[in-house]
């Protein structure tokens, strides 16, 4: 293997991206994977969060200001400045928003627990809890849903199932989190997101990087490494990468794989959904 | 070779709506008409669309399919190059070029390299083809080739050394590749370099019709080309829209830059002819043992 730091200074010009060409892609993807369906709007669930902004941006260049519905829905212990940080991006992008207050209904879940929940599980409550309002303005408002997981938490499996990783078309899925930052400071989202400390503020004081163990700039590098350069673990570990965390990182890829599938399905016919039945999901479109 | 105007109909068609796909195609071919084009050419798959899976034994169609009939009638006016899966009288399903002039098929290319791997599964559900041939139109003498066939440099030297002064490349490339901030996708770097290098290799015309649009979240960027045998860019559509551009291709651009660079004349084709036989028959011998 080649000199230390070699894979690192290729991988930090593997995450550049070109902001013009990668948004034209990205605009083109919601209006076309929308419209196919006779559908030319969208609702985004806004978190004040740097990755729902983008991938609002995205929808409103898309379809237009008139088309996009911000959906806010705080809970009673999300940090204030969540909300008002997506209240500014809703001004800045003249754009509709509706506020639901997800607190009765995930107090209503939490509350007839006999146990006492842990934050993971509360947290995991509110995401669906999201996920079922989200989904009933999807319906009112005549709109898809605007997906906001990035290919960084989507490879850890750092969201949830059903929650947040929901939703009809996607288009920052396939960027690491170093690069939808990038890309959001070239479609002027607001500073105060840009850079706040990213958090799923599940609870209070939580901080994504902490949680992990791992900031996401070294996370980036060993996922864009190991996943899209195909380089592996030892390729890394030889080039200077500290090996807990390269091993770390694998272990949450692997762990992780079932999120990123729909169920399995147990095999009795000689065509079985998704196995040997397989048209795409454009089908006719 | 008769001096032409070739247009290039850069269309995004639905995944697997061949009625569709072929309002669309006859909408191209008044538009290239309108342009005094003498051929209109299509992308890759033109008539069914790319990503199809279990649709293929649906918007499979036979050489001789009536529904084509609109396209043959067209074909009275202007040459149609088009992309489509054939399926043939012992059902296997191709991925095809067709030549359509005045009514009948010159000529029809069968993909020969099916793409299996990363984001493709051709194989999965596609026959392949077996022979590359250059065909002869009151136009002169041309080839088609289908996209993954053009990442295999045997097949346009085929093509070239039988004489084809005009590669038709039908492709449906998906966008890919956005490392390093470049301002174009990886995959439309490459086929800008792969298109300029046969028309300067072969020194022929390359003509590179892209699809543009989505399927399933993959964007198709178009971008399609023209490039004289120099290496010149003749005319470029744009990337991600459709588009209907038309080149003039002209014969002294053949003559002058064979004059210059006699890499035709060259060539070696018996050599190439006796090098092949005897690798192709080494190489069996080893598998055989």
């Amino acid at each position: 293997m080649s000199s230390k730091q070699q894979l690192r200074t290729r991988a930090i010009r593997g995450l550049q991206l070109d902001p013009a060409l990668v948004t034209r892609v990205l605009q083109g993807f919601v209006r076309d994977e929308i419209g196919k369906f006779g559908i030319n709007r969208a609702v985004v669930a806004l978190s004040g969060g740097i990755d729902s902004a983008l991938s609002c941006a995205l929808a409103v260049r898309a379809l237009g200001s008139d088309s996009v519905l911000a959906v806010l829905m705080p809970y009673r212990t999300s940090n204030p400045a969540s909300r008002s940080d997506a209240e500014t991006l809703v001004r800045q992008l003249n754009i509709a928003s509706v506020l639901i207050d997800i607190s009765p209904a995930v107090d209503g879940i939490t509350d007839q627990l006999h146990d006492k929940p842990s934050d993971l599980r509360r947290g995991n409550v509110m995401a669906r809890t999201r996920m079922t309002a989200l989904y009933d303005q999807s319906e009112s408002f005549g709109g898809l849903v605007v997906g906001t997981s990035n290919k960084t938490e989507l490879l850890l499996g750092y969201g949830t199932q059903h929650g947040d990783m929901a939703s009809a078309v996607n288009p920052i899925g396939d960027l690491y989190k170093t690069q939808v930052q990038t890309l959001s400071e070239a479609l002027d989202i607001p500073k105060a997101i840009l850079e706040k400390t990213p958090s799923a503020d599940l609870w209070e004081g939580q901080s994504d990087e902490d949680e992990l163990g791992f900031d996401y700039e070294l996370a980036d590098q060993v996922l864009y490494l190991l996943i899209d350069e195909q380089f592996t673990a030892d390729d890394l570990v030889s080039d200077g990468y500290d090996s807990a965390i390269v091993n770390n990182v694998l272990h949450r890829i692997e762990a992780s794989q079932f999120k990123r599938r729909l169920p399995v399905i147990a095999k009795l016919s000689h065509r079985t959904i998704d196995r040997d039945f397989r048209y795409p999901r454009d089908w006719g479109r | 070779m008769k001096n032409i105007r070739l247009a290039i109909a850069q269309i995004g068609p639905s995944l697997g709506d061949l009625n569709r796909n072929l309002d669309l195609h006859l909408e191209y071919v008044r538009r290239a008409c309108d342009e005094d084009a003498d051929v209109v050419m299509f992308p890759e798959q033109s008539l069914t669309g790319y990503f199809l899976s279990d649709l293929v034994t649906e918007v499979a169609v036979s050489r001789n399919d009536d529904r084509l009939n609109p396209l043959r009638e067209a074909s009275m006016g202007i040459d149609i190059v088009v992309g489509f899966i054939e399926e043939t009288a012992d059902h296997r399903f191709v991925p095809a070029a067709g030549y359509l002039h005045k009514g009948n098929w010159k000529h029809i290319h069968h993909k020969i390299y099916l793409v299996t791997y990363g984001l493709f599964d051709e194989a999965r559900d596609l026959a392949a083809g077996s022979t590359v041939r250059a065909f002869t139109t009151p136009i002169g003498r041309q080839a088609m080739l289908i996209c993954e066939d053009l990442w295999h440099p045997s097949t346009a030297s085929i093509a070239t050394s039988d004489g084809a002064d005009i590669i038709y490349g039908l492709s449906s490339s998906p966008g890919r590749g956005i490392s390093g901030g470049t301002p174009e996708l990886g995959s439309a770097e490459t086929w800008h370099t792969l298109n300029r290098m046969y028309a300067q290799l072969h020194v022929c015309f390359v003509a590179h019709c892209n699809r543009v649009g989505y399927e399933d979240g993959i964007n198709f960027w178009g971008g399609s080309e023209v490039i004289g045998p120099d290496g010149e860019s003749l005319i470029r559509a744009p990337d991600f829209e459709e588009a209907l551009v038309v080149a003039t291709l002209d014969d002294s651009m053949l003559r002058r830059q064979r004059t210059r660079l006699p890499l035709r004349r060259d060539e070696n084709v018996a050599l190439n002819g006796r090098e092949f036989t005897r690798i192709s028959a080494e190489r069996h011998r080893v598998d055989v043992e």
